[in-house]
């Protein structure tokens, strides 16, 4: 085998570069080259498969792609790339990708179609329209949707054009309620990645937050690092989640009473005298309204709430308390839940304060990134109006636009918006129950453009549909994230991008040019403003393209120096466990828990979560992921299952109260899960047929999701108080 | 016989299938075939459960039955290690190995016509690297290297760590063990 191996080097070279590799051997045998005998060559990249960002190489071999590993050099992944990361190439070789731009036509019969444009038309078909509605309403009423790093190009180009209002998804349905909830308490969010220091925690409780289950990638590995140094995790989760299983104390909560919980742990530490009060007394403000709100509280009330044992709250409690401040209460991402997720939240942040851990070793260290000069340009225009607009006085610490809120504001002729960008956020699957608004509102707008790769859902709302180049055909902005120390990634092409895609930025420069912003796009490639912001900082294009990744020490200490002054960003400059903010603007200055609604006779909590193969539905077309994992599952208890009269393996609906079917979901019969409630991984259920792989496979949670809990403080719609009964599929 | 062996860390796997996925594009494993798969077991009632994720694959056994069996000679033990490899150009296709595994860990069929396997990548291991799926577990639970140097740290692992092997009572003599 090896000699034959041998040989076929020496044939190939004698062939020369690009011819096929299937030389044909003395008696017909075909030889089998090991990987990686023949030309290799790498080029760094920063991943796209999810918002994690990691860096690594791309490796082809004799010129066909083969593999992708993460860069050593790399914080956000230390060398090793997650499920999905792995699988990128899968992304670049989907046969389902978009390939040309697509306008909308109505044919003769009154029905409406796509047919392929060029660059040239698409690109002029959006100018016109955008001219119009400047002319007709103001450039600000043309607003942008979006999820990724590439929306970066896109963001410039609203901005010079006068536009103020985009928003992302990940914060009205994700992280939003989260990182208001921190700011509003130490005056600053968290991050991505999260400045979470797990690596050197000797406590972490994880409050519904399966990481390991979704793959973030650091996440993932200083929490293991965690449970290598046996450190005491702590995992509250209605599911026996896979952090669960390998926690030394898992709280089976019932859905919704986290917040219960939370006060009945800050109860514990304030009642024992467990907290950190030089800290408290240090760095906090409200400290005793907090205890006297906390008191009534106690672990026996709470247990009624939570069916967790007094005993046990009281347990994890000293636990927390024994290994602070290296103790994590951790803020988790996904959080928009029942609808007082800011309140919960600030809970989270409070008993962080309490234990001492934010700007502690192993509790939230303080982040740094490179000082990157941006290339220089002329200042936007003011834009007449910004995302408030779209949501007015409800939502007051909205920092950052609300996304359903901005479709709202597109429905009727008075709306707000005439104009909608889409950038590569598939907005049916991503806002709950959100469909009929999103008809309603496509129905009304003068302008749907929508970027992406592949076909999803959402191209089908458009006019234009322009098909943009996967992460591994493009440049995109450096990647300077806050991280334990500053440092670079380069995102730059492997391949040329295939059929007619084409990179954001060249999308975003020609539409530049073509509305009269040419002084906005002074550049023919981007690569020239990526090569002028490394030479700033002492580094080049021609460096960054052989090693993608640059590290560079760290200018100021990533921990509180004991005792050191600290002015936080809050408006009385310390942590404010009582939140006069909140109180001014008529909401709780504490955290109040209020009982969550219960699912009717025959319904069940409607849990669902991520899975490692898949980020979103983003990933379930990729072919190597959906080898993996093909469709979603039901999780039920064996009790429900024989209730219910269902089989693990069957395949059944879920219907919710609003009278909404989901698409048919296969029956997995688990104890993992507790019999009020079932558990489904997002993502799934794709309606899109040009989605060819993944159509019609699973179920898809949000659909379901049409009792949103709308979070009053910032607008996040929260998910978790949907209920579903189960219908079986041949009753 | 050097005797190289994988070391698992069932308490830090968490089932990712990322293993799976690095060796299909290492190895570049046709469309519907895995070389390594992973196996969740859990065991009791809401809520007194136990929870164990394996990442499993062929166990390169010492007193490997496949190669015993196989009738042509392609299955053989590679440059006398434990490490188990399939030659294609002598592979019939006849099937005897894959009832001879006690692991199911042979593929049916590669499209080239033989039966395929996990090589502990051994391609990898000549250069001095870890196999594929080891090199890329995120939560490095896994380790490789070889068992007869007492110094190594898979050596070190079955020294201090409680471990089982899959189906010893078949006598293989497995190679890849998991810690619990």
């Amino acid at each position: 085998m090896l000699l034959n191996r041998r040989e076929f080097i020496k044939l190939s070279s004698l062939l020369g570069a690009g011819t096929v590799v299937s030389p044909l051997l003395l008696g017909g045998c075909s030889a089998h080259p090991l990987p990686g005998a023949g030309q290799v060559s790498k080029t760094p990249t920063f991943c796209d498969m999810c918002f994690w960002k990691c860096a690594g190489f791309v490796y082809r071999e004799n010129g066909e792609p083969w593999k992708i590993h993460g860069n050593d050099n790399d914080l956000h992944s230390e060398g090793r790339l997650c499920t999905r990361g792995t699988a990128g190439l899968g992304n670049y070789e989907d046969p389902d990708r978009l390939q040309k731009p697509l306008l909308r036509v109505t044919a003769a019969d009154g029905r409406q179609t796509f047919r392929e444009a060029s660059w040239d038309e698409a690109l002029g078909y959006i100018t016109e329209r955008m001219n119009s509605i400047a002319e007709q309403y103001g450039a600000d009423r043309f607003a942008m949707l979006n999820h990724g790093y590439g929306a970066r190009h896109f963001s410039h180009l609203m901005r010079a054009w006068g536009s103020g209002s985009s928003a992302e998804p990940a914060f009205a349905q994700c992280r939003g309620p989260r990182d208001v909830g921190f700011k509003l308490t130490f005056g600053e969010g968290l991050g991505s990645p999260e400045r979470t220091d797990m690596e050197h925690s000797r406590c972490i409780v994880l409050i519904g937050s399966h990481i390991g289950e979704n793959l973030h990638n650091g996440q993932v590995q200083t929490l293991a690092n965690a449970w290598r140094r046996n450190a005491t995790v702590i995992t509250v989760d209605p599911r026996f989640s896979v952090p669960a299983g390998k926690s030394k104390y898992w709280l089976p909560i019932k859905p919704g009473t986290d917040l219960a919980l939370l006060l009945a742990w800050m109860h514990v530490l304030i009642d024992e005298k467990l907290y950190d009060s030089d800290y408290v007394q240090r760095y906090t403000t409200g400290f005793d309204r907090l205890r006297e709100h906390v008191a009534r509280y106690s672990p026996e009330w709470v247990y009624l709430e939570t069916g967790i044992q007094p005993e046990l709250i009281r347990t994890t409690a000293r636990e927390m308390a024994a290994s602070a401040p290296a103790t994590l209460i951790h803020p988790g991402r996904h959080t928009v839940w029942y609808g007082d997720d800011t309140q919960r939240s600030r809970a989270i942040a409070i008993l962080n304060a309490l234990l001492g851990s934010w700007g502690r070793k192993g509790g939230l260290y303080i982040q740094e990134k490179v000082r990157l000069a941006k290339f220089p340009l002329p200042a936007y225009p003011k834009p007449k109006s910004t995302f408030k607009a779209a949501h007015g006085a409800r939502y007051p610490f909205a920092y950052k636009g609300v996304s359903n809120a901005i479709i709202e504001a597109s429905i009727g002729d008075d709306a707000h918006y005439k104009g909608l960008l889409v950038y590569g956020t598939n907005l049916p699957m991503t806002i709950p129950g959100i469909r009929p608004q999103l008809r309603a509102a496509m129905d009304s707008l003068e302008l749907v453009v929508v970027v992406d790769t592949m076909p999803s859902e959402i191209t089908g709302y458009a006019d234009v549909v322009l098909p943009e180049c996967t992460y591994l055909e493009r440049y995109d902005d450096l990647r300077n994230s806050g991280e334990r120390h500053p440092s670079l990634a380069l995102r730059m092409p492997v391949f040329e991008p295939r059929h007619e895609s084409k990179p954001g930025w060249w999308m975003a420069r020609e539409l530049g040019h073509r509305l009269g912003l040419e002084k906005y796009f002074p550049w023919e490639d981007y690569s020239e403003v990526l090569d002028w912001q490394l030479k700033q900082v002492g580094s080049s294009l021609q460096e960054m393209q052989n090693i993608g990744v640059k590290n560079f020490p760290r200018t100021r200490p990533r921990y509180f120096v004991e005792g050191q002054p600290v002015q936080f960003r809050t408006p009385s400059g310390k942590i404010e466990l009582y939140s006069q903010q909140l109180a001014d603007q008529g909401f709780d200055p504490m955290p109040e828990y209020t009982r969550p609604e219960q699912p009717p006779q025959g319904y069940y909590h409607l849990n669902y979560g991520r899975m490692p193969a898949h980020t979103f539905g983003k990933t379930t077309n990729n072919a190597l992921l959906f080898q993996l994992a093909p469709e979603n599952t039901l999780w039920v208890n064996p009790l429900v299952a024989s209730a219910q009269g269902i089989e693990n393996g069957e395949y059944v609906r879920l219907a919710n109260p609003d009278g909404i079917v989901s698409n048919r979901i296969r029956v997995r019969v688990t104890e993992r899960i507790r019999p009020d409630s079932v558990f489904m991984a997002h993502g799934f259920g794709h309606r899109s047929r040009r989605l060819r792989l993944t159509h019609d496979a699973g179920a898809d949670d949000s659909e379901l999701m049409t009792n949103v809990k709308v979070d009053p403080i910032m607008g996040g719609t929260g998910m978790r108080g949907n209920f579903v009964t189960i219908v079986r599929e041949n009753a | 016989m050097a005797r190289y062996a994988m070391v698992i860390d069932t308490l830090l796997c968490i089932g990712c299938g990322d293993c799976v996925v690095a060796c299909k594009t290492e190895n570049k494993v046709p469309e519907g075939l895995n070389r390594d798969w992973v196996v969740e077991a859990t065991r009791g009632t809401y809520p007194n459960l136990t929870t164990e994720f394996r990442s499993e694959r062929c166990n390169h056994c010492s007193h490997a039955t496949c190669v015993y069996m196989c009738p042509t000679g392609a299955s053989h033990h590679w440059k006398d290690t434990n490490i188990v490899l399939v030659d294609p150009n002598k592979c019939t296709g006849c099937k005897a190995c894959i009832a001879a595994c006690p692991y199911d860990a042979r593929l049916i069929m590669h499209p080239g016509g033989y039966i395929d396997k996990c090589t502990f990548c051994h391609h990898r291991v000549e250069k001095g690297l870890d196999p594929a799926c080891v090199s890329t577990c995120p939560t490095h639970c896994m380790y490789f290297g070889l068992l007869d140097d007492p110094s190594s740290e898979v050596s070190e692992l079955l020294r201090t760590r409680n471990y089982k092997v899959l189906a010893p009572e078949t006598g293989n003599q497995p190679n890849v063990y998991y810690l619990t």
